[in-house]
């Protein structure tokens, strides 16, 4: 195998994170050692890989723990009173509806889609964090020009979107819906495949 | 050297990280600062790389681990904790750089087809710089220009690869993009910066650095 500048330009960055299979590499560092320009290429690219990954180059600014842990703080003792403050209603719920009756409260059941046209998929990463408005229908990729409502926006594992009735969107999330595509089409999932699983 | 030295994240941190975890779901906040110490850095680096602003960069590292401590009963223990972590910073400084709407004065950058059309532009002999070097500040500063003037697109793969140390399947999670986009991205993100700083770099630094004047027409 005998490759050209063009070749370990495309590949050069392969190249230094051990990508490249053994051909490739023994190819490229033979052209290496008969050609300066891409020998200049691929040192000063370890340089810049090197310089970059050096933890000194992620300075904070001065105090920037310091008022992270102040503003964690505040938050913290606010979720303590809010979590005392539910306890109070919740308590005060059971003690007026019955125990059985709150289980069956939209709290605890998992609500159907919000759009009767969505699309689900069970391969959207349940970890991924995803945006999603109050009053829409779908979860998104944060930057996606097809959201909602701009205002009331909120970042959530995709898994508790999905568990609030939101699908993905056609458009965003396409790579996990075309998966599921491919499969099956569309209009002949079953009634499983359309309630949230 | 110090040159690459990430968070280590061996198995014996997760399982570190996961019995932190329970304690904080548990009820034991104070135990969130202990699980997010070793990567504040890394979370601000991220916010930074997005909104270029130190003090946006800053609100926007705050609000991220704060959703994190809101959210950590919905963490994953099959997932890094890490890349959770830099994920929710990257989503809160995209929806910022959308609410600024400065996406629209950086016109996002198509790197479709350009795949391997980028052709190096300085050949000057780059020999290896000593990691020492970074403890001038003038030096950090002209990495940190360096990497501000290249395209949003390219500098969030490039921080999130080179900088916080993500795999590329890690990398293209996070950014909801191909590993083909991450790989393409990384390796036009590596040149641009290589040809940025060869001039000054490559030699003694000197204000006539080529992208200081602008020369560079990306």
């Amino acid at each position: 195998m005998v490759v050209n500048c063009e070749h370990v330009w495309r590949e050069v960055s392969n190249y230094l994170d051990g990508e490249a299979d053994a051909e490739l590499r023994a190819a490229i560092e033979e052209h290496l050692r008969g050609c300066k320009h891409c020998t200049a290429v691929v040192d000063g690219m370890r340089n810049v890989v090197q310089l970059y990954g050096d933890e000194r180059m992620m300075e904070v600014p001065l105090g920037f723990s310091r008022r992270l842990h102040q503003r964690l703080e505040g938050d913290m003792s606010r979720s303590r009173r809010t979590f005392l403050g539910w306890a109070v209603v919740a308590a005060a719920s059971i003690f007026i509806a019955g125990g059985i009756e709150v289980a069956r409260s939209s709290v605890f059941s998992r609500p159907g889609l919000r759009s009767e046209h969505a699309r689900t998929s069970n391969r959207v990463p349940p970890d991924m964090m995803v945006i999603v408005a109050d009053d829409g229908k779908t979860f998104h990729v944060a930057g996606c020009p097809f959201i909602h409502d701009k205002a009331r926006l909120r970042t959530i594992p995709a898994y508790e979107a999905e568990q609030q009735g939101y699908a993905p969107c056609v458009r965003c999330m396409k790579k996990y819906l075309d998966a599921t595509a491919s499969s099956h089409r569309w209009h002949e999932m079953s009634d499983k495949d359309a309630t949230l699983g | 050297m110090a040159a690459g030295t990430g968070p280590l994240e061996h198995p014996a941190q997760q399982d570190y990280e996961r019995r932190l975890i329970q304690r904080i779901g548990d009820g034991e906040h104070e135990a969130f600062y202990e699980l997010i110490r070793p990567y504040e850095r890394r979370v601000y680096a991220a916010a930074l790389a997005l909104l270029r602003n130190d003090a946006d960069a800053e609100d926007c590292a705050q609000e991220a681990v704060l959703k994190a401590f809101q959210n950590i009963r919905q963490f994953r223990s099959e997932a890094k904790f890490s890349t959770w972590l830099i994920q929710i910073a990257i989503n809160e400084a995209r929806m910022r750089r959308r609410k600024q709407r400065t996406d629209l004065i950086e016109p996002i950058e198509k790197d479709q087809g350009q795949e391997g059309t980028y052709v190096p532009r300085e050949f000057a002999d780059w020999r290896e710089i000593p990691s020492e070097t970074l403890e001038r500040k003038e030096v950090r500063e002209k990495l940190a220009e360096a990497l501000s003037s290249i395209g949003q697109i390219y500098r969030e793969v490039f921080v999130l690869r080179d900088m916080e140390h993500l795999s590329i399947d890690e990398t293209a999670k996070a950014l909801g993009i191909s590993t083909a986009s991450v790989k393409t991205r990384l390796l036009r993100a590596r040149l641009m910066l290589r040809d940025l700083l060869t001039p000054g770099l490559g030699g003694p630094w000197s204000k006539d650095l080529s992208f200081a004047k602008g020369a560079k027409p990306w």
